[in-house]
């Protein structure tokens, strides 16, 4: 059986700093992430741990799930100077190529992968406000949940899954990119105008996805040149013998709930489904970097995909095609690997989405960010007679993924909404309740003076009177509410926990 | 919307009778067009002024 598809997604975010002339985007970015640590330390809601960092012991994102990285590719680095911060709510606050990146806590499902998205957008919220307060009159620090500047330069919103270590990685590739090349007919937050080299607005107005045009390669390990459809970073934040972690690169960030919730919950399945061998047909295109241009250039969805084996296929068709695989799948082997209900969940509105982007896409105005986006665009170059190239669609394009509430387009095209605002509020501060980051988070929320550094995968605690203590979580599916709730609640004390944990069997 | 009229029919090997068409929209067209109205008029008054410094000046440093 798949293991769990424990999931989570980190977001790269805009940031502009307006009313000054010297502007640095790494310098805005601290400012919003310090202050936020400020606030919620003075209000003592919500909090980060003071003075707790990001401890960089485990990272290796060097390491190539193929083996050996191949002459030239670029493997990233890690910016260990940086501010970078973990929640309460088991997440990661911090500075990363010159933007603020939030990634989400480890979560069971693709419901708490949105909740906590929600959440993050709330915490970014927060810290411009909170930047507000210590920025000179006049200026203000503004986030953008996007990934283009229009210009050329993208940024990522990356999703990351728990996969078995025994799956053949050559089955993942195939089907991942069948997968994340056609996803992109609900997964696109739309784009007007195209980057990619020798094309202009002329030629596509207007684009399903912001990134698809940023992808050069089919499989390697760079995520900032020349990026792949399939990263191969194998850095599984988990026991390697068991795991690995599929790090995910191609997709948008969204305004839309239900456009997360389907780009998580889909891709979880499919991983799934690729994990138990079920898949039947391989959809292996003949030009797989070209598909993925063509699919989010294509708005009425209906151009034929050449296939390696001489036949051709829409997005449509190919999602149809998993779609029905998946209903079997749940027949055959339950949903228990993707949230279980959450899952049926998933393919309930998968089958929805896909039923109305064929009958009319312009009906998920309300559920799809391309589509909403889409027909502001569409609307308001018809009010006011605009060429496609006009600044005031590259503006409207841009401030649909303002975060400000009362600036953000998105906010107000009427969104079907699947987390209520009380749930998103919580998961600023509580982790969810059954992944490991329950652990972290709880620990954080108890004992943040008694901890000195925290990761994916382990604590440092400083209890004073013995060496720094290391606690292990290599395992994503422990540290839940059943598996520590009652041990945490009987331990007054960081010290005490760790005697408890000391104990034969204790873990 | 030329566009949308040209979509194809749906994939050979789906089994039809698990989904059911979507109903019409045509019919509410005129309450359609109304609330995108209403809502093109509350973005015009939070749209950034001059788009057109607004767009020049949004620069990000490329991420992953």
């Amino acid at each position: 059986m798949a293991v769990p598809k424990i999931c989570g997604i980190e977001t790269e975010f805009g940031i502009a700093h307006t009313g000054t002339e010297d502007a640095n985007p790494i310098a805005a970015s601290s400012l919003l992430i310090n202050s936020y640590l400020s606030e919620v330390e003075r209000t003592g809601e919500g909090g980060p741990a003071a003075g707790v960092t990001w401890d960089f012991e485990d990272e290796m994102p060097g390491n190539d799930i193929r083996g050996i990285a191949p002459l030239g590719s670029l493997a990233p680095e890690i910016e260990t100077h940086l501010v970078n911060a973990v929640l309460t709510n088991g997440a990661r606050y911090y500075v990363d190529h010159a933007h603020p990146e939030l990634s989400t806590p480890e979560c069971s499902n693709a419901l708490d992968v949105t909740r906590f998205d929600k959440a993050g957008e709330l915490i970014l919220v927060r810290s411009m406000e909170a930047a507000a307060q210590v920025l000179p009159p006049g200026q203000e620090l503004v986030v953008y949940k996007n990934n283009s500047d229009g210009k050329g330069n993208s940024y990522g919103c990356h999703e990351n899954y728990l996969m078995a270590r025994s799956t053949p990685f050559f089955q993942i590739v195939v089907h991942a990119t069948s997968h994340l090349v056609t996803r992109q007919i609900f997964t696109g937050s739309g784009k007007v105008g195209s980057e990619a080299p020798g094309l202009t607005t002329a030629e596509v107005p207007f684009q399903i996805t912001q990134r698809a045009d940023f992808f050069e390669e089919e499989v390697g390990l760079e995520t900032t040149l020349k990026r792949p459809i399939i990263n191969t970073r194998d850095e599984p934040h988990a026991d390697a013998r068991h795991y690995r972690r599929l790090h995910v690169i191609t997709g948008d960030a969204n305004m839309s709930e239900v456009a997360t919730f389907l780009k998580v919950g889909t891709t979880a399945i499919v991983l799934a489904m690729v994990e138990d061998n079920v898949l039947p047909r391989e959809f292996r295109f003949r030009t797989p970097v070209q598909a993925m241009r063509q699919v989010s250039y294509d708005v009425s969805l209906n151009k034929p995909l050449e296939l390696a084996d001489g036949t051709s296929a829409t997005a449509l068709e190919i999602q149809w095609d998993l779609l029905d695989q998946a209903r079997k799948y749940a027949d055959s082997h339950g949903l228990d690997a993707v949230g279980g209900p959450v899952g049926e969940m998933v393919i309930d509105r998968w089958e929805q989405v896909l039923t109305s982007l064929e009958a009319d896409p312009m009906g998920l105005a309300n559920q799809l960010d391309w589509v909403a986006k889409y027909r502001l665009i569409q609307g308001m170059s018809q009010r006011h007679g605009l060429r496609p190239d006009d600044s005031r669609l590259a503006a409207l394009d841009i401030q649909y993924h303002d975060l400000r509430p009362e600036r953000s387009v998105a906010a107000r095209v009427g969104f079907e909404s699947l987390i209520s605002a009380d749930d998103a509020r919580s998961a600023i501060s509580d982790p969810p309740t059954d992944t490991r980051a329950y652990f972290r988070g709880q620990c954080l929320k108890r004992w943040a003076s008694s901890i000195v550094a925290a990761n994916w995968d382990s604590i440092v605690f400083d209890v004073g009177d013995e060496p720094l203590r290391r606690v292990p979580m290599m395992e994503p599916t422990r540290g839940t509410v059943d598996h520590v709730g009652q041990l945490l609640a009987d331990c007054d004390s960081a010290s005490e926990l760790l005697s408890r944990l000391r104990e034969p069997g204790s873990r | 919307m030329a566009e949308r009229e040209q979509i194809k029919k749906p994939a050979p090997q789906r089994e039809e009778s698990e989904v059911e068409d979507a109903p019409a929209t045509s019919v509410q067209g005129e309450e359609l067009k109304a609330e995108l109205d209403e809502l093109l008029d509350e973005i015009d008054e939070v749209l950034e002024s001059n788009a057109e410094d607004f767009v020049k000046s949004y620069i990000q440093k490329g991420g992953q």
